[in-house]
C-alpha cells in the first residue's frame, strides 16, 4: 500500500485516494473541430510508462482534492506532488528528471 | 525419555498433557510440539506426500519440511508446523502427509488488526535485534520490536554465550526491561513479520493463541520510516544419499533442542559440515551426554583451535570428507563417509559409522526473504556461500547474521550501530552504544559448501534418493532430468521439478537447490544462476487473520434510512441497492409478489400510494457558475432554468454513453440541488468534483453530498392532492398554483419544514416531500395517516419499476449498460444543439451514428399472458439456428395492472424502424415467446395524468 | 514414470521440451514475446500455414511473465457477442489441444459459476445465459438451491451480506495447469523448428520508411518480414519504441494460493459483486485471484489491502476457508483497454502487428488468440474472429464493452 502525500493533509495511506491516471490531458477546447481520430486519441490513449509518470489522484476520503504527483511506476518511488491546477491555468507541468 | 534433567528454557514445574495421531504423552510449558515430540521419543512425522518414505523432525523453526501436523479439537487448523506450534494443555494434533483439512465447523475465532506509525521498526529480537533496539529506543523515536518467538533473544536461546561475563540472557533480560521502560518502545512477541511492502509498509501477524482476551491473531499493519531486518538465517541442508532419513536434523535444530529445550535427539551423533558452527554443537551433545561418532568437515585445513577442541572432547575430526549416504530403515542407523577432492568427488574409501542422528551444517543462508520482498537486491557472496543484502530499495538496513555475520559480537556491533543510525534518519540523533565483551567464536573461517554430495555409483540421473527438496520428494535425479530435457533457466527447473513451491518455500532448501542447479549446469558458482523471487506472505496467514473483523455485517456497511424501522415493522421486502436497504415490496400475509405489486401499482393508478426515495443521491450545487456548470455536465441546458423549478437530465461520459440521470431542481439562482441514481451516486459526485478541479477551477461552484441530510417521500396516484392538502393546508396544491416540475418550501401542519417537488416518475400526479432526515420517519407516519382514509399504500422499488416503465421511462443500469446514448433511448429531446457538454463530440463517430444501434422499445408479447424474461435475447425468425447474432435483449419485464397484460422494455438494433414486427425471444427451456414491437409509453401516452 | 502417482500428483514432464538456440540472421516472422499468446501464435504459424522460420523473442524466461501469474481459469461465457465467439473458439481448442499436443496439462472441465447477489446480477446473468446459448456457448442459470448443490461449500444463506440469487453456470469451463500448457505449445512450436529465444530483449525496430523490416536486441538486430507483438503488460513500452500510442494501461493483477488441502471445492467459483474468483487447482490448493490494483504499475506487484478485502469477500462465500492459508502472492502486469477487450491486429505500422488488451482475459483465450493472429500475420488480413478487435474500433466507437455491459447502477 502506498503513502501519499496529500498537498494539503500530509502523508496518508493509499486507501484514501481514487488514481485519476495520466495528468495533464487536457479536455480539448473545440471538440467538434477534431477528427474523429483525435477525438479518440483523447478519449482512450494515454501515456503507459514503464518509470516516471506523471499522474493524478483525489484525497476521495479525505479533503476530496485532485492533484498531481510524478511516481515511478515500477519502483513506485514518489519523487513529486503538485497541487492539481490545469495546465490552461499557465502552470508548468513538472519536469520528469 | 529424552529430555535432560537440568537446563533449557522448559517449566519443569509446568506438565502438559498433549495428544498426537492418538496417544497421549507430556510435555513442559516452553516446549513446542515438535520438542514435547522428541522428549517423548516421537520422532517421526507423516511419511512424504509422493514417495512414502519415512520422514522425521528435520529442524526447530519455521523452515520446517516435514512435520507438518493438523491441530484438532474447537479450532481446528491444518497445515500448523509441530516446530512453531507452542505447547499448551489439552493441545490435539495429528500428522499430515503434506496435505490439510478444512474443518466445516464455523470459526468462532476473532481476528483483530492494528495500524501503527513508528520511527524504527526492527524486525528480529536476536542479538542483532536487540541492541538495535537498544541504541533506537535510547533516542527517544517510536521504536516497535517484533519477533517470532515467545521469548527474546534468538539464537542466544539455543547457545550457550556470555555477554560482559554473563550469561547472554541475562543481557536479554536487562535490554528487554530497559526498552519495556521506554514509553514509546513497544515490543511484540509471538509475532511475525510476514510481508514487506512498497514505502516501508510491513505486515506482523501476531499469535495470541491461549492469551487473554478473545482474540486469536493480530495483524498489525506498520508503516515504519526506517527499518531493521535482524532475521537471523537458516542453515542449510546437505544433498547426498539417503538425506531425508528421520534422524537427519539441522545442527542448529539440534543445539535448540539441547539448549532451549533440554531434549537430546538422538544418542550416538554423527555431524556433518561445511563450516565452524558444527563444532560447538559437537560440544554441546558432549556435556549433555551424548555419544559424538565422529565430526565430518568438508574442508580439508579445518580450523586448528576448533580441531583441537573437539579431539580434547574426544570426538574423531574427519575432515576433507563428507558423509555420502545415511543408512538405514525407519530411522538413520549409520551414515558412509568418504574423502572428497577438490573436484566434490570421491577420492578414497568409505567408511560406515553407527549413529542414530547426524546433525549436518550446510552452511548458512541470510533470512533474506523480507529484504528481497522490499524489493533489495541481492549479491552471492563466494566467501560466505551464502546470498547476501545488497542495494536496499527502501529506507532499511540488514544486520547481523541475515546479512551474513555469523559471529556474536560482530552482530552486537551491527546492530547498535544500525540502531543508532535509523534513528538518527528518522529525525532522532543518537550515539551508538559500546558493544559489551562477548564469549563464543570469532569470525568463523571460509565455508567449503558441497552442493551434490556425490552418490557411490553412478551419475547424477541415478540419484534418486538425493534429496534436494524433501516436501516435494524431489531430487537430484529430477534436477538432472529437467537438464537433460533443455531446462536452462533456474525458473524453468524449479517448475519442471517443482523445488521450492512447497509449504516451506524453500525457506532452508533453496541456497541449496540453487546450488545443485548451478553444479549440474555447470555454473561457476549458485550467484550466476541466482534465486528464485521470495515472494510474501514470509509464513502462511490464515485467511480470516487477513479478512479481519471485516465479516459478516461488517463486511460491508448497510445504509437505511429514517423511515426504515416503519417498513421493517411493516413486513417490507428488501433489496440491496448499492449499499443501501430499500424495500422492494410490502406483501400482505401469504400474498406472493406478484399479486403484492399488481396490488402497489393499483393503488398508485387508481388510489394513491407513498414510496420512500430516500435512497437517490442528492447533491447540492451551489455557487454563481452552477448553472453553467450544470450545462457542460448535463446533456440539456440548465443555467436558464427558473427557480423553485425542476428539470430532468441526462449525464454521458466523454464516449458519449449514458452515466446517470436525474432531476435537478433550481433552489435559487446559484443554488440548485442535483438527485442521482441510488447506487450512483458516489460516483456523480466524484465526476462533478474531478471535472470541476482539473479541467474548470475557474467556474465559481462547489458541491456537497445531502443525500443523508435530507428523507424523501413520493406520495403518488390521482388521489395524492388529497393527502397533501391534509399534510400542508397552507398549501395551494392546485395545477395552476403548485405546477408540474415546481417545488414549493412549506411548513408541514406538524411544523416541520419540507421542500415539496412536483416529480413524477410513475406519470400520475405525484409529490415529493423532502424533510430533514430526522423528521423522516414522522413525516413518513403523518403522510400514511393523512391517507388511511384514501387507503394510501406503501410501494417499494418492484412497483416503482412496473410504473415508470408503463410510461417508457429508462432506469440506467438496467435500461442501459454502459453501451447506450441518449439517442438509443430515444431521448433526442434531451440532447441541446446549442451547447457543448461531456460526450457531445462522441455522438458524431461512425459507430455511434448509426441508426441501426440498439435502441430502446417497448415490447407486447402476443399472448398477453405470458411473461418475457428480463434479460431474454430477441432474434428475428422464429426459427433459430444456433449460433445466431441477437437483434437485442429484453430490459425490463412486468405484468401490468393498468395494462392488463404483460409488457416489456427492450434494446433491439434499429428498434425505431421496428414498431409492429414481431420477434422472438427463445428461452432456455426450449420455449419460445412472440412479441410485438411497440413505443416504449404504453400508458397515458398524453400525459394527462401527470396533473391529476 | 518411476512409481505409483497418487491422484493429486502432476503428471510429469516429457523428457524433452525445448531447444536453447542462437538467434539467427533473419527470420520470416519474430514473435515478440514467449508467453502464452506468443507460443501459440507461433504453435499455429507452423500448423495452420506452414510459417516454420520463426522466432519467439523473450526477454526473461519462457512463460515467465502472466503465463506463470494467472488463476489458470478458462471460460468462454462472456456477454458481448464478439467476445463469446473469440473464447470459445479458444475453448474448443483446449478440447483437442491435450491430445494434439501429447501433453497433459490437467485441463479440468469442472465448470465455473458467476454468482448473482442483486436483482441487477440476475438480470445480466440471464442475460448473458440467453445470448450465450443462442451464440453456441453452454450456459445454465442455477438458482440458488442448485448452487448449493452444484458447490456445496458455498455459503447460500439468505443472511448473507449479499446473498446468492442465483448463479450462471458454464459447464464445460474449468482450469488447467498454466505451465504446462506454455510448454507443450513450446516444445511443438520447436519441434516445428521455430526458434524459441530467451533472455533477448527488443530494444527497438528496424525501419524502412513506414514498415518495420526486424528488430534491435541486445543480441544484436534481427531482420524479419513481419514482427508481431505479444507482450502483454509491455506491449506499451515496445509500441512506444516503434512510436506508436496504444490505448492500453498497464496494471498490477494480484493472486495467491494457499496450502494443499484435502479436495473440498469440486469446481470453479467467481463473483464480481463482492470479488472472488477461486478454484482448488489438481494438487489441491486453493487458487484466489484479487481485483487490479488502480494504478499504473510495472512492478509485478500490487497492494496488499486488495488482497485482505479479497480473504474478506472470500470468507463471506466459503466460510470453509477461514483457517486456509495463504502460503503465497504475487502480481503480474494487466494491459487493460478501455472497452476492456482485446487488441488484435495489423497497426498503422507496415508488417507490425499487434496482440494485447487481453487483461485479466489472457490465459483462457491462448490457443484461439494464437489462431487467430497467427492467420492475421499470416495473411495480412485480420481473421474474422479477429476483426471485431482491430484497434481502429477506438476511433469508430464500436467498442467490445465487457465493462460497461456490466454496469452497475440504478
Amino acid at each position: 500500500m502506498l503513502l501519499i502525500a496529500c498537498p494539503w493533509c500530509g502523508e496518508r495511506e493509499e486507501l484514501e485516494f481514487h488514481y485519476g491516471g495520466q495528468a495533464h490531458v487536457g479536455y480539448p477546447a473545440n471538440p467538434e473541430g477534431l477528427t474523429d481520430s483525435e477525438w479518440a486519441e483523447y478519449l482512450f490513449v494515454r501515456d503507459n510508462p514503464k518509470g516516471l509518470f506523471a499522474e493524478r489522484w483525489s484525497h476521495a476520503a479525505g479533503c476530496r482534492r485532485w492533484f498531481n504527483l510524478i511516481r515511478h511506476t515500477v519502483t513506485h518511488q514518489i519523487l513529486a506532488v503538485q497541487s492539481n491546477r490545469p495546465v490552461a491555468a499557465g502552470q508548468p507541468k513538472p519536469v520528469i528528471p | 525419555m529424552n529430555r535432560l534433567s537440568d537446563g533449557g528454557r522448559v517449566d519443569r514445574s509446568a506438565p502438559l498433557r498433549f495428544t498426537f495421531d492418538g496417544v497421549q504423552y507430556t510435555g513442559l510449558r516452553g516446549d513446542t510440539l515438535a520438542s514435547a515430540l522428541l522428549a517423548n521419543d516421537v520422532l517421526h512425522t507423516a511419511p512424504s506426500l509422493y514417495r512414502g518414505r519415512p520422514r522425521g523432525i528435520a529442524t526447530a523453526g519455521v523452515e520446517e519440511p516435514n512435520a507438518l501436523v493438523q491441530i484438532e479439537g474447537p479450532g481446528a487448523e491444518p497445515m500448523r508446523l509441530a516446530t512453531t506450534v507452542e505447547l499448551y494443555e489439552g493441545l490435539s494434533a495429528t500428522s499430515l502427509r503434506g496435505r490439510g483439512r478444512l474443518d466445516p465447523a464455523l470459526d468462532e475465532g476473532v481476528y483483530d488488526k492494528m495500524h501503527v506509525h513508528t520511527e524504527v521498526l526492527i524486525v528480529g529480537g536476536g542479538p542483532a535485534g536487540l541492541a538495535a533496539a537498544l541504541a533506537a529506543a535510547r533516542s527517544g523515536a517510536r521504536v516497535v520490536l517484533v519477533d517470532d518467538q515467545p521469548e527474546l533473544g534468538g539464537s542466544l536461546l539455543a547457545g550457550r554465550e556470555e555477554i560482559d561475563g554473563r550469561p547472554a540472557l541475562d543481557w536479554v533480560a536487562d535490554v528487554r526491561a530497559e526498552l519495556t521502560a521506554q514509553a514509546d518502545t513497544r515490543i511484540l512477541t509471538r509475532s511475525t513479520a510476514t510481508g514487506y511492502y512498497d514505502h516501508n509498509y510491513l505486515l506482523v501477524a501476531e499469535d495470541r493463541t491461549g492469551r487473554p482476551g478473545p482474540v486469536r491473531q493480530t495483524l498489525w499493519h506498520i508503516r515504519a520510516r526506517r527499518v531493521v531486518l535482524a532475521t537471523g538465517s537458516h542453515e542449510r541442508p546437505m544433498v547426498f544419499a539417503g538425506n531425508d532419513l528421520p534422524g537427519v536434523m539441522s545442527a542448529a535444530a539440534v543445539r535448540a533442542y539441547l539448549n532451549r529445550y533440554a531434549v537430546l535427539p538422538g544418542r550416538r551423533c554423527v555431524l556433518l559440515t561445511t563450516n565452524d558452527h558444527a563444532y560447538a554443537v559437537a560440544l554441546d551433545l558432549v556435556s549433555a551426554g551424548a555419544q559424538v561418532a565422529a565430526l565430518v568437515d568438508t574442508r580439508p585445513r579445518p580450523p586448528a583451535e576448533l580441531v583441537d577442541s573437539a579431539r580434547r572432547a574426544g570426538i574423531e575430526v574427519i575432515a576433507g570428507s563428507a558423509v555420502v549416504a545415511a543408512r538405514g530403515g525407519a530411522r538413520v542407523q549409520a551414515v558412509r563417509i568418504a574423502a572428497l577432492d577438490a573436484a566434490d568427488t570421491i577420492s578414497g574409501p568409505v567408511r560406515e559409522v553407527a549413529c542414530d542422528l547426524l546433525a549436518v551444517s550446510g552452511g548458512w543462508s541470510p533470512a533474506v526473504q523480507l529484504w528481497s520482498q522490499s524489493q533489495g537486491s541481492l549479491r552471492y557472496d563466494e566467501a560466505l556461500a551464502a546470498f547476501v543484502p545488497d542495494e536496499a530499495a527502501q529506507n532499511v538496513d540488514s544486520v547481523g547474521a541475515s546479512r551474513g555475520v555469523l559471529d556474536l559480537a560482530g552482530c552486537l556491533d551491527d546492530g547498535f550501530a544500525a540502531g543508532a543510525r535509523a534513528a538518527a534518519l528518522a529525525g532522532f540523533p543518537v550515539a551508538v552504544p559500546p558493544t559489551p565483551p562477548t564469549s563464543g567464536d570469532g569470525r568463523p573461517a571460509r565455508p567449503r559448501p558441497v552442493w551434490v554430495v556425490p552418490g557411490e555409483s553412478g551419475e547424477p540421473s541415478d540419484w534418486s534418493e538425493h534429496f534436494v527438496d524433501l516436501q516435494r520428494d524431489a531430487t537430484v535425479a529430477d534436477v538432472q532430468r529437467a537438464i537433460r530435457a533443455g531446462m536452462r533457466s533456474v525458473e524453468h527447473i524449479k517448475r519442471y521439478t517443482t523445488i521450492g513451491t512447497a509449504h516451506d518455500q524453500g525457506k532452508a532448501s533453496g541456497v541449496s537447490a540453487t546450488g545443485v542447479i548451478a553444479r549440474l549446469l555447470g555454473a561457476r558458482s549458485p550467484g550466476e544462476v541466482g534465486t528464485t523471487t521470495f515472494r510474501g506472505p514470509y509464513v502462511p496467514l490464515t485467511f480470516a487473520l487477513l479478512a479481519g473483523r471485516e465479516r459478516g455485517a461488517l463486511f460491508d456497511p448497510v445504509r437505511t434510512t429514517a423511515i426504515h424501522p416503519w417498513h421493517v415493522r411493516h413486513g417490507a421486502v428488501f433489496e440491496n441497492v448499492g449499499q443501501w436497504k430499500r424495500p422492494r415490496y410490502y406483501p400482505r400475509p401469504g400474498e406472493s409478489m406478484e399479486a403484492a405489486v399488481l396490488r402497489e401499482c393499483g393503488a398508485a393508478r387508481e388510489g394513491v400510494g407513498v414510496m420512500d426515495a430516500t435512497t437517490l443521491g442528492k447533491i447540492d450545487v451551489i455557487g454563481p457558475d452552477a448553472g453553467e456548470f450544470l450545462n457542460r455536465v448535463y446533456t440539456n441546458a440548465f443555467a436558464k432554468l427558473a427557480v423553485n423549478s425542476a428539470r430532468y437530465g441526462v449525464m454521458c461520459r466523454a464516449d458519449g454513453m449514458v452515466f446517470d440521470d436525474g432531476v435537478t431542481l433550481r433552489l435559487a439562482q446559484d443554488h440548485y440541488v442535483m438527485t442521482t441514481t441510488t447506487g450512483n451516486a458516489a460516483g456523480v459526485l466524484d465526476w462533478l468534483e474531478e471535472w470541476l478541479q482539473t479541467e474548470w477551477p475557474e467556474l465559481r461552484v462547489r458541491f456537497t453530498s445531502v443525500t443523508e441530510q435530507w428523507a424523501t417521500v413520493a406520495v403518488v396516484g390521482p388521489r395524492s392532492r388529497e393527502v397533501l392538502t391534509a399534510l400542508a393546508p397552507e398549501l395551494d396544491v392546485s395545477n395552476d398554483a403548485f405546477p408540474f416540475m415546481t417545488a414549493r418550501q412549506i411548513l408541514l401542519a406538524n411544523g416541520v419544514s419540507a421542500r415539496i417537488c412536483r416529480i413524477s416518475f410513475s406519470g400520475e400526479l405525484a409529490f415529493e416531500i423532502n424533510v430533514a432526515s430526522w423528521y423522516g420517519l414522522a413525516t413518513w407516519e403523518s403522510v400514511i395517516r393523512a391517507g388511511e382514509h384514501l387507503g394510501i399504500t406503501p410501494y417499494g422499488t418492484e412497483t416503482m419499476h412496473v410504473l415508470r416503465a408503463e410510461k417508457g421511462y429508462p432506469i440506467v443500469g438496467q435500461d442501459t449498460d454502459g453501451t447506450v446514448t441518449p439517442h438509443d433511448l430515444g431521448m433526442e429531446w434531451v440532447v441541446s444543439r446549442h451547447k457543448d457538454f461531456i460526450g457531445k463530440r462522441s455522438f458524431a463517430r461512425a459507430d455511434t451514428a448509426r441508426t441501426d444501434r440498439r435502441q430502446l422499445v417497448g415490447l407486447l408479447p402476443v399472448d398477453p399472458a405470458v411473461l418475457l424474461p428480463e434479460g431474454a435475447q430477441l432474434v428475428a425468425d422464429a426459427e433459430v439456428a444456433v449460433p445466431t447474432k441477437a437483434l437485442g435483449h429484453v430490459t425490463s419485464s412486468y405484468r401490468s395492472a393498468a395494462l392488463g397484460r404483460t409488457f416489456a422494455l427492450a434494446l433491439v438494433a434499429g428498434g425505431r424502424e421496428r414498431l409492429g414486427e414481431t420477434v422472438y425471444a427463445p428461452l432456455a427451456d426450449g420455449g419460445m415467446i412472440a412479441a410485438t414491437i411497440t413505443d416504449t409509453v404504453l400508458y397515458d401516452p398524453k400525459g394527462t395524468r401527470r396533473d391529476g | 514414470m518411476s512409481h505409483q502417482l497418487p491422484a493429486h500428483q502432476l503428471p510429469e514432464h516429457p523428457d524433452w521440451l525445448w531447444r536453447t538456440p542462437d538467434p539467427k540472421r533473419s527470420y520470416d516472422v519474430i514473435i515478440v514475446g514467449a508467453g502464452g499468446h506468443g507460443l501459440a501464435t507461433a504453435y499455429y504459424l507452423a500448423r495452420n500455414h506452414g510459417i516454420t522460420n520463426v522466432a519467439v523473442l523473450e526477454r526473461g524466461w519462457l512463460a515467465g511473465g502472466n503465463m506463470a501469474r494467472n488463476t489458470t481459469i478458462i471460460r468462454s461465457n462472456y456477454l458481448c457477442e464478439e467476445s463469446a465467439a473469440l473464447y470459445e473458439h479458444a475453448l474448443k481448442l483446449w478440447e483437442v489441444l491435450p491430445q494434439e499436443l501429447e501433453y497433459d496439462f490437467l485441463f479440468s472441465q469442472r465448470g465455473v459459476l458467476n454468482l448473482a447477489h442483486t436483482l441487477q446480477d440476475v438480470r445480466e446473468g440471464t442475460r448473458r445465459v440467453n445470448a450465450n446459448r443462442l451464440g453456441g456457448v453452454d450456459a445454465e442459470w442455477l438458482d440458488t438451491d442448485q448452487v448449493r448443490a452444484f458447490c456445496p461449500i458455498v455459503n447460500t444463506s439468505p443472511d448473507l451480506r449479499y446473498p446468492v440469487l442465483g448463479a450462471t453456470l458454464q459447464p464445460r469451463a474449468g482450469i488447467a495447469k498454466h505451465d504446462h500448457v506454455a510448454w507443450a505449445l513450446a516444445r511443438r512450436a520447436d519441434e516445428y523448428g521455430v526458434d524459441l529465444i530467451q533472455g533477448c530483449e527488443v530494444t527497438g525496430f528496424l525501419r524502412d520508411g513506414d514498415r518495420v523490416t526486424g528488430v534491435r536486441t541486445n543480441r544484436g538486430p534481427i531482420s524479419a518480414g513481419r514482427v508481431a507483438l505479444a507482450a502483454a503488460g509491455h506491449s506499451s513500452v515496445l509500441a512506444d519504441l516503434a512510436g506508436l500510442r496504444l490505448p492500453v494501461q498497464s496494471h498490477p493483477l494480484q493472486a495467491l494460493v494457499s496450502e494443499l488441502l484435502e479436495p473440498v471445492h469440486p469446481t470453479v467459483v467467481m463473483s464480481n459483486h463482492v470479488h472472488v474468483y477461486v478454484s482448488q487447482a489438481h494438487k489441491g490448493e486453493l487458487v484466489m485471484g484479487a481485483g487490479v490494483d488502480s494504478y499504473n504499475g510495472y512492478g509485478q506487484r500490487g497492494s496488499f489491502h486488495m488482497i485482505e478485502h479479497q480473504m474478506a469477500a472470500a470468507l463471506e462465500l466459503f466460510p470453509i476457508f477461514a483457517r486456509a492459508h495463504v502460503l503465497r502472492t504475487w502480481g503480474g502486469i494487466v494491459d487493460v483497454t478501455p472497452d476492456a477487450s482485446p487488441i488484435i491486429g495489423p497497426t498503422p505500422i507496415g508488417n507490425l502487428y499487434l496482440n494485447c488488451g487481453w487483461g485479466t482475459g489472457g490465459f483462457k483465450a491462448t490457443p484461439a488468440s494464437g489462431w487467430v493472429y497467427a492467420h492475421t500475420i499470416a495473411t495480412g488480413e485480420p481473421h474474422p474472429l479477429a476483426a471485431p478487435f482491430g484497434l481502429e474500433r477506438f476511433t469508430t466507437g464500436a467498442l467490445i464493452d465487457e465493462h460497461g455491459a456490466a454496469a452497475v447502477a440504478h
